[in-house]
């Protein structure tokens, strides 16, 4: 379809003004999203960096205020978790979607753009609060914020408790943050179910749309229910109320029922776009038709769901019976069959392809054998036993950034040297994309895998000093971590140099056959002026020596 | 719209360039503006409802396990007025019903008067609300009792007030020529759809405030 004058938008800001505005374009969106929480992904990594120069020595001496009480490590470790949970991986990867779906399913925007721009506009002041805290008596629970730990007062100088400012302010952060993912998700699931072009039945979308379908239907079921809880947590802390302050009748272990009945899906809102990404780029970089369309969108579903039945394997020491511990526990081992058929897919895809190792393959496959090793030491945590072993050790601490950061930050990675081009109309640097890789590869294994080893020893997380038999282990950890740190500086000026002065990017420098990359790079305001017709599915490939234009009609 | 899909897939698939485009085309102009406003607007009803069902549970969770219900000290909870409010807010549902009739025919006439009554049964229930809450023995702060009745029935309360602003917003819109008509009327739409789901949750809260023992 050919718009008509009147049916083009208005552009009122297209200069750099547009991305500190209410602008409502989904790519402007995006990019608000992306950058905003990668400049809080440093925030948090530099919190990470302190806390590895504290644990560099068993004494607490770092993060310590002058009369030697840990509260700075404490604030240090909770909102570098809440930073990375809700302000950098969640909006990470909304800002993925915001940017993608519209443009792989043939729209020219998202369902409801104003909702769009709310939801990214209530980022800046949560994360404005959240980092506000450390300077009201900073919140230092953890991003679990557990009753009755998180309820308690804070005593002053002159010996009288008062109430907690910090933690408030954190509560408010985090109900704010999640009313704007709810706000995301609805826009989401509006958009992939409703704005597909009318040749694009479901299983002809991209599997990045059917993870996002996957973790917006999370989203939008989970979050509320952790505002529920929080808000019960605020009325404890500021209203005098006892939901959850034991020693008036109340029950902090159900906080920690419905706080996970949230966070343990949220987990999977963390990674299933990630498993998205990759499922986009390992066909691209394999020339090869996906291994199993199918059975990655349904597994994406399927965790979804059985995600929420899993929740109380976080609290096999809270007192939770034997028999509902044995229920979560093959619930959460059921979780890794869904898991396992994608890791086998992308596998089967791999196999026989020609593969072509750019920077975003490469990390797509540090990806996989990142992620995988935190798949395993999931199903060892899953196990009661071990997991009351090793239930508040390092070795939790291990597996979740295996995971997250194996799994996630690759996969955002791998995201980003991907799409890079169509976003900003710009190619990265190959050879630097690849010294990236390496560092962050190194580093990241260099800092936790030793965790593992730590926690089986049993060194607890969450606390300024260790016992000095952990020393040496924990300055190899501290090491990795430093280099894990440092391996962002070429992505860094990577990026930066390359949006300015890298070479121009052509519509379509991957040869993929998603819709995104029919489009100029970056895409034109309204997407498409004709829409595009679907002849060919999105992973077709083997059609090598025929462009895109040929298989894909406009 | 499902026939329509597989019906272009084969089309595409056997047409040429030409024939693909002009099916889209067709297609587009059949549905200019796609409105998703009402599938957006039951997506966050899901959400606002898991909001309550985690409250309902925690409530529930906090009943199951005390040993007596109210706890020792605790008054039984009158069901009288609060029966009376139920009433009126079940009715309010049909008449809000009949606006939701009117407004199928473009008589905006009767929409304002329905959503009027409607505003005005809404109303009498806030305030039998706040007739409740200035009689009460407990407060918020009487243990887990008083601190669930409260949140509960002030979360409920609130979305009724949210539930009045919205219809007082429609009856004030549906004064402009032609913004609602026969066949677009999303405002009036949601706003009878919000005020069903406020008396649903206020049914369940109800039973499992008043009724169950």
């Amino acid at each position: 379809m050919q718009l008509t004058q009147d049916q083009l938008q208005p552009e009122p800001l297209q200069d750099w003004r547009r991305y500190f505005s209410f602008c409502t374009d989904h790519k402007v969106i995006g990019i608000q999203y992306m950058v905003t929480s990668f400049v809080l992904y440093l925030a948090g990594g530099f919190l990470a960096m302190l806390i590895r120069a504290e644990l560099l020595t068993p004494d607490a001496d770092v993060l310590v205020t002058p009369d030697g009480d840990p509260t700075p490590y404490n604030a240090s470790f909770t909102i570098h978790a809440t930073i990375m949970i809700f302000l950098w991986l969640i909006p990470m990867l909304a800002g993925f979607a915001n940017f993608l779906i519209p443009l792989m399913i043939g729209a020219r925007d998202m369902a409801f753009p104003r909702i769009n721009a709310l939801a990214f506009w209530m980022i800046p002041p949560g994360a404005t609060i959240l980092l506000a805290s450390f300077f009201f008596d900073p919140p230092g629970a953890g991003w679990t914020s557990y009753p009755p730990l998180s309820l308690q007062g804070v005593t002053d100088a002159n010996g009288l408790v008062h109430f907690h400012t910090g933690q408030l302010l954190w509560q408010i952060s985090v109900i704010l943050l999640g009313t704007s993912s709810i706000l995301g998700a609805l826009n989401f699931i509006t958009t992939i179910w409703e704005m597909r072009v009318p040749s694009m039945g479901i299983w002809q979308m991209p599997l990045f749309c059917w993870a996002m379908l996957a973790t917006s239907i999370i989203t939008l079921i989970a979050t509320p229910v952790l505002t529920g809880a929080l808000v019960l947590l605020t009325f404890d802390l500021v209203a005098g109320t006892s939901f959850f302050r034991p020693e008036s009748g109340g029950n902090p272990v159900l906080y920690q029922h419905m706080f996970w009945f949230y966070s343990h899906p949220a987990v999977y809102i963390m990674v299933l776009p990630g498993f998205g990404m990759i499922s986009e780029i390992i066909p691209v970089f394999s020339r090869k038709p996906i291994f199993g369309y199918k059975a990655i969108a349904i597994s994406s579903m399927a965790i979804a769901v059985l995600g929420f039945i899993v929740w109380a394997h976080h609290m096999f020491t809270s007192g939770t019976p034997q028999w509902l511990r044995m229920f979560f526990m093959i619930t959460s081992m059921i979780i890794a069959v869904p898991t396992g058929i994608k890791v086998f897919s992308w596998l089967g895809t791999m196999w026989g392809g020609k593969l072509r190792f750019t920077s975003a393959m490469v990390f797509a496959i540090g990806f996989l054998s990142m992620f995988v090793i935190g798949g395993l030491s999931g199903v060892m945590l899953a196990s009661v036993p071990i997991d009351i072993h090793v239930h508040n050790t390092y070795f939790v601490v291990a597996h979740l950034h295996y995971v997250l950061f194996g799994g996630s930050v690759f996969a955002v990675y791998a995201g980003i040297y991907y799409w890079f081009p169509k976003i900003t109309g710009r190619m990265l640097n190959e050879t630097w994309g690849h010294i990236h890789f390496w560092l962050t590869l190194v580093g990241f294994n260099l800092c936790f895998l030793p965790m593992h080893k730590l926690g089986l020893m049993g060194m607890p997380r969450r606390v300024a000093s260790y016992d000095p038999i952990f020393t040496y282990l924990n300055t190899v950890v501290s090491v990795g971590g430093f280099l894990l740190g440092i391996s962002t500086l070429p992505f860094l000026a990577n990026a930066i140099y390359s949006w300015i002065k890298g070479p121009k990017a052509p519509a379509n420098p991957w040869e993929a056959l998603t819709f995104e990359w029919t489009v100029s790079s970056p895409p034109p305001v309204e997407n498409f002026t004709k829409l595009p017709v679907l002849t060919v599915g999105p992973y077709d490939y083997g059609h090598e020596g025929r462009s895109p234009d040929e298989i894909i009609r406009h | 719209m499902q026939a329509n899909e597989s019906e272009l897939k084969t089309m595409v698939a056997a047409a040429g360039e030409a024939e693909a485009t002009l099916v889209h085309e067709d297609h587009a102009a059949a549905h200019e503006h796609p409105d998703h406003r009402l599938f957006g607007f039951l997506l966050f009803l899901v959400s606002e409802g898991m909001l309550f069902v985690g409250l309902f549970a925690a409530y529930l969770a906090y009943r199951s396990v005390a040993p007596q219900w109210p706890p020792k000290g605790m008054p039984e909870l009158e069901i009288l007025l609060p029966a009376v409010n139920t009433i009126i807010l079940l009715s309010s549902s049909f008449v809000i019903h009949q606006a939701e009739t009117a407004v199928k025919k473009g008589d905006l006439a009767n929409v304002r008067k329905w959503f009027g009554f409607t505003v005005v049964m809404g109303a009498m229930f806030l305030a039998g609300q706040l007739y409740e809450y200035a009689h009460l023995q407990f407060k918020l702060q009487s243990g887990l009792f008083g601190g669930t009745f409260f949140v509960l029935t002030g979360f409920h309360g609130m979305h009724v007030l949210i539930g009045l602003v919205l219809m007082m917003t429609v009856i004030a819109r549906s004064l402009k020529p032609g913004h609602y008509t026969a066949e677009k009327h999303f405002g009036v739409e949601a706003a009878s759809l919000y005020w069903h789901f406020v008396d649903v949750v206020w049914i369940v809260l109800f039973l499992l405030l008043y009724v169950a023992k």
